[in-house]
């Protein structure tokens, strides 16, 4: 059986997440769908492609697509470039694809009754990403909806108050 | 049995069924030629049998149903208890079909669904009562002189009256090669093909740093592996190649309806299906081979009737042949048809805008007819379910030139016309060159390419110029649209204080056009594996793929199509038509040019410009005839004068003179026109058209020759066309 089945079957209630920082928010995504953790490596730029799309980077001779999260949450680019950034790399339907974040921390196994929906006050960018929040200690966990990574196409979403930042090339 | 082994089972169930019941196509079509083949039956009834069996066991009602009624249909026809006619053929197929339906039921969801088959079952035992010869059969309890015009098969059986015993005991005889086969997973054989891709780069690259070592066992290491990676990336691109056979074995079925459809008659004829291909090639050619023999019979060939009335027997014929040349694949599709008549294309090509008046008359007949590979051409004079569902030749080209391939065709109206797709072997490396622009590397696949040209210092830029929005390059005085990729990639402007100093145009064919690519770097030549790309980056038309290169990085490949597309070429080209004056027209012998290779004599070769060629011709011997002091042919109700090339050229001559006893029974004919004046030129071969910048150098440059130039490796002398005609005393001769 695939952990797929496996999780869609056996339901999250005690769900692990992988945790990882961008900027002030602190996102969690479910352990078995993370394939791995590695540093910042060497990409290549796409011309054209939405601007999440940070580069595509040689995963031991496959490749894959970097998005660059800050830019999907219209928050601002680091200081350094973007190039201390962690790549998590996804397995989504047969591909890989890899999440640039600012810092990997540990895993989690929060508490069912810390589960909550992503507040209506939050933004239209952050309620399409983020499927609901948990309680931690001292800390929102953010959940992120990996299908939401499949619909990234550089538009911002309707009545998002962000505006884009442009990469320089 | 668990739920698992059950659905291996039937997943087992499903492909083998799908293979037998292409083959059932294929069988029940030429029965119609052969319709008494006791092979043929006996094939098919296994094969139905087969499928009855392994439902029953499976517990699919519907299918156990079905095959069970048209079990027992044939199994009367392969008794001979029944006649095989064309209804009872009709009835076979449509359980084919609903077989293949339902088991694509059984795919998709586990389960047959609920169709209705009652009506078919039905016809099918109805069609084993016919009323006609079955009654009669009741009646008289010797059916076998009913079928006595057939005696043989039916005494072959009743002589051995265990056939069904000694097969059932070996079900599939003829499949006992599968012994020495397995069944591998087509996505095991993708990555394995793309790894031993890696392995031959990572080779290239240790090959490279050990020259810089001095080591001699390590050289020799080096290269025994090199020498193993080499045969494994042969022997795994072996276990890729299908034979061409497998696409067309779907093709029979196809026209038999289609010819059905349209009250056509039309035979098959099939050479060289055992050519092989890597499949991932086979199935990108899939489409464009349909389409192309959809559309010969559709409107290639003509009715019955009117095809005798033009002389040609009522049976038109459909020829594919497939063929290696040069470490390419040929597919041919040839039909005996009406041909393209180049005065229809015009019309059709005027009316939709698609060309101007002016632009047609400057064209050449072979200009003319190229235009149906034109996006918005389409000559069906009515929409019909076959043609005209808006996939065009240029959907035909454009899939074709997407794996690197080329389509072309020769039309000779009334007499038929032939596709030619040739594609490359296969697909998993290719050559690609590798350009520079703003810091990154693109690859380009060389099979686009035709073309460098350096610009340097100053004068960089100032051979481009701009027509309205478009850029254009004036190459060798003519104008060849261009784009910058910097520009079209999305890129700003630079700064004039920024711009590089040298700029290299990349020039490159795709779609039928030409277009200059400005970049800013020109790196060389790499072999490259191509990746897909993610479905991110897949959106944007401009790459076809992505590759990782000897240093690791990752390099995008570009669409060349796509390219073309978005800097919108065509419409860089019709503007360039209307200030074609710009252009000053420097006759230079470097032009792009297409020529008719020839043999001449034993090893003379000659190149013709096909600028002066009307068609390509093989007459028989029989029909050269003497007139006055030449030669000349009757060629479609006309005289046609005969020079021969290895007279002008003096070639040392083996061939027999034209038309003389004991020379061959047919002589290739080059037939030259102006528009008005025709000329046949006889050649010992036509060889090839070859098309390419070709310089011609004063070598050998003498009467009838302009020079000579290589081509394929070979010097070939230039002929001077109309000199060669006054060197033979015979100034092209008007047919009235």
């Amino acid at each position: 059986m695939s952990p797929e089945q496996n999780h869609a079957a056996g339901g999250d209630a005690t769900a692990q997440y992988c945790t990882f920082k961008v900027d002030h928010l602190l996102i969690g995504i479910e352990v078995w769908r993370v394939q791995e953790v590695i540093r910042h490596q060497p990409m290549t730029h796409v011309p054209l492609a939405p601007k999440e799309v940070r580069g595509l980077i040689n995963l031991r001779g496959q490749i894959v697509t970097a998005i660059d999260v800050r830019q999907w949450l219209r928050l601002p680019e680091r200081s350094d470039g973007g190039t201390s950034s962690m790549n998590v790399v996804l397995r989504l339907d047969d591909e890989a694809i890899s999440l640039l974040v600012d810092e990997a921390g540990e895993v989690v196994e929060p508490a069912a009754d810390t589960h909550e929906g992503v507040p209506s006050t939050a933004s239209e960018q952050i309620r399409t990403m983020f499927s609901g929040t948990f309680k931690l200690d001292g800390a929102l966990l953010l959940v992120l909806d990996t299908e939401s990574v499949t619909r990234i196409s550089g538009e911002n979403v309707a009545g998002a108050p962000h505006s884009a930042t442009r990469r320089a090339s | 049995m668990n739920d698992d082994a059950m659905n291996e089972i039937v997943q087992e169930f499903l492909v083998e069924t799908n293979e037998n019941l292409d083959q059932l196509d294929q069988d029940l079509v030429a029965l119609e030629s052969d319709p008494t083949s006791s092979d043929l039956l006996g094939s098919v009834f296994r094969t139905i049998h087969t499928v009855k069996g392994t439902t029953g066991f499976l517990g699919f009602g519907l299918l156990e149903g079905l095959s069970h009624a048209a079990e027992n249909l044939l199994s009367d026809l392969r008794d001979g208890r029944l006649g095989l006619t064309k209804e009872r053929t009709d009835v076979l197929l449509e359980v084919v079909d609903a077989i293949r339906a339902l088991l694509s039921a059984i795919e998709a969801t586990g389960a047959e669904d609920d169709r209705d088959l009652s009506g078919l079952i039905a016809r099918i035992n109805v069609l084993q009562q016919d009323p006609e010869p079955v009654v009669a059969e009741a009646a008289h309890p010797e059916p076998v002189v009913a079928e006595a015009a057939h005696p043989e098969p039916v005494v072959a059986e009743t002589a051995h009256p265990e056939p069904v015993v000694a097969e059932t005991a070996h079900p599939e005889p003829h499949r006992s090669a599968g012994e020495r086969s397995v069944r591998v997973d087509v996505e095991l054989l993708d990555s394995m093909m793309s790894q031993v891709g890696e392995l031959v780069l990572a080779r290239n690259q240790v090959s490279a740093h050990v020259e810089m070592i001095d080591n001699q066992a390590l050289h020799q290491t080096v290269q025994r592996l090199s020498m193993i990676v080499s045969e494994l990336q042969e022997g795994v691109m072996k276990t890729r190649m299908q034979p061409v056979e497998q696409l067309w074995s779907k093709l029979p079925r196809v026209i038999r309806d289609l010819a059905a459809q349209f009250d056509k008659m039309v035979s098959l004829e099939m050479e060289g299906g055992e050519t092989e291909l890597d499949r991932s090639l086979l199935e990108a050619v899939k489409d464009p081979l349909t389409h192309l023999v959809r559309n010969a019979i559709d409107h290639a060939i003509e009715q019955p009737d009117a095809r005798i009335a033009a002389g040609k027997p009522a049976t038109g014929t459909l020829a594919l042949r497939a063929s290696h040349e040069g470490g390419q694949v040929v597919l041919e599709v040839a039909d005996d048809g009406a041909g393209i008549d180049p005065a229809k294309i015009a019309a059709k090509a005027l009316e939709r805008g698609l060309v101007s008046k002016g632009e047609l008359d400057s064209m050449s007949e072979r200009e003319v007819v190229d235009l149906i590979f034109r996006a918005g051409f389409s000559t069906a004079q009515s929409v019909t379910n076959v043609s005209g569902r808006g996939v065009g030749m240029d959907v035909v080209r454009t899939n074709v030139e997407r794996i690197g391939g080329t389509v072309d065709l020769s039309s000779a109206p009334g007499t038929g016309t032939t596709f030619r797709i040739k594609i490359p072997l296969t697909l998993a490396i290719i050559p690609a060159l590798l350009v520079g622009c703003r810091g990154q590397r693109y690859a380009i696949p060389q099979a686009n390419l035709l073309e460098m040209v350096q610009l340097r210092g100053d004068g960089a830029g100032s051979d481009i110029e701009r027509i309205g929005g478009a850029l254009v390059y004036r190459l060798r005085g003519k104008l060849l649209p261009l784009v910058r990729l910097d520009e079209t990639l999305g890129f700003a402007p630079l700064a004039a204080d920024e711009q590089p100093e040298a700029v290299s145009i990349v020039v490159l064919q795709a779609d039928g056009l030409l277009l200059g690519v400005a970049v800013d770097e020109v790196f060389g030549t790499e072999e490259i594996v191509v990746k897909p790309l993610g479905r991110h980056v897949k959106q944007v038309p401009l790459f076809a793929g992505a590759t990782i290169l000897g240093d690791g990085d990752v390099a995008l490949i570009l669409d060349v199509i796509g390219l073309a597309a978005a800097a919108r070429v065509e419409e860089v080209t019709a503007g360039l038509a209307l200030s074609s004056d710009l252009a000053d027209d420097e006759d230079r012998p470097l032009e792009r040019s297409t020529f008719v290779l020839l043999r001449v004599g034993r090893d003379r070769r000659v190149a013709v410009p096909l600028k002066a060629v009307a068609r390509l011709e093989e007459a028989p011997s029989s029909s050269v005839e003497q007139a006055g002091s030449g030669r000349v042919l009757q060629y479609r109700g006309d005289l046609l004068r005969l020079v021969a090339l290895s007279e002008i050229l003096d070639a040392a001559c083996e061939d027999a003179p034209v038309g003389a006893d004991g020379g061959p029974a047919n002589i290739p004919v080059v037939v030259y026109s102006d528009g008005e004046r025709h000329l046949g030129l006889v050649a010992s071969e036509i060889l090839d058209i070859v098309e390419g910048v070709f310089e011609v150098r004063p070598v050998g440059a003498g009467p009838g020759i302009l020079g000579s130039t290589v081509v394929h490796g070979h010097v070939t002398d230039v002929l001077d066309v109309d000199a060669a005609f006054a060197l033979a005393g015979k100034e092209p001769e008007r047919v009235a």
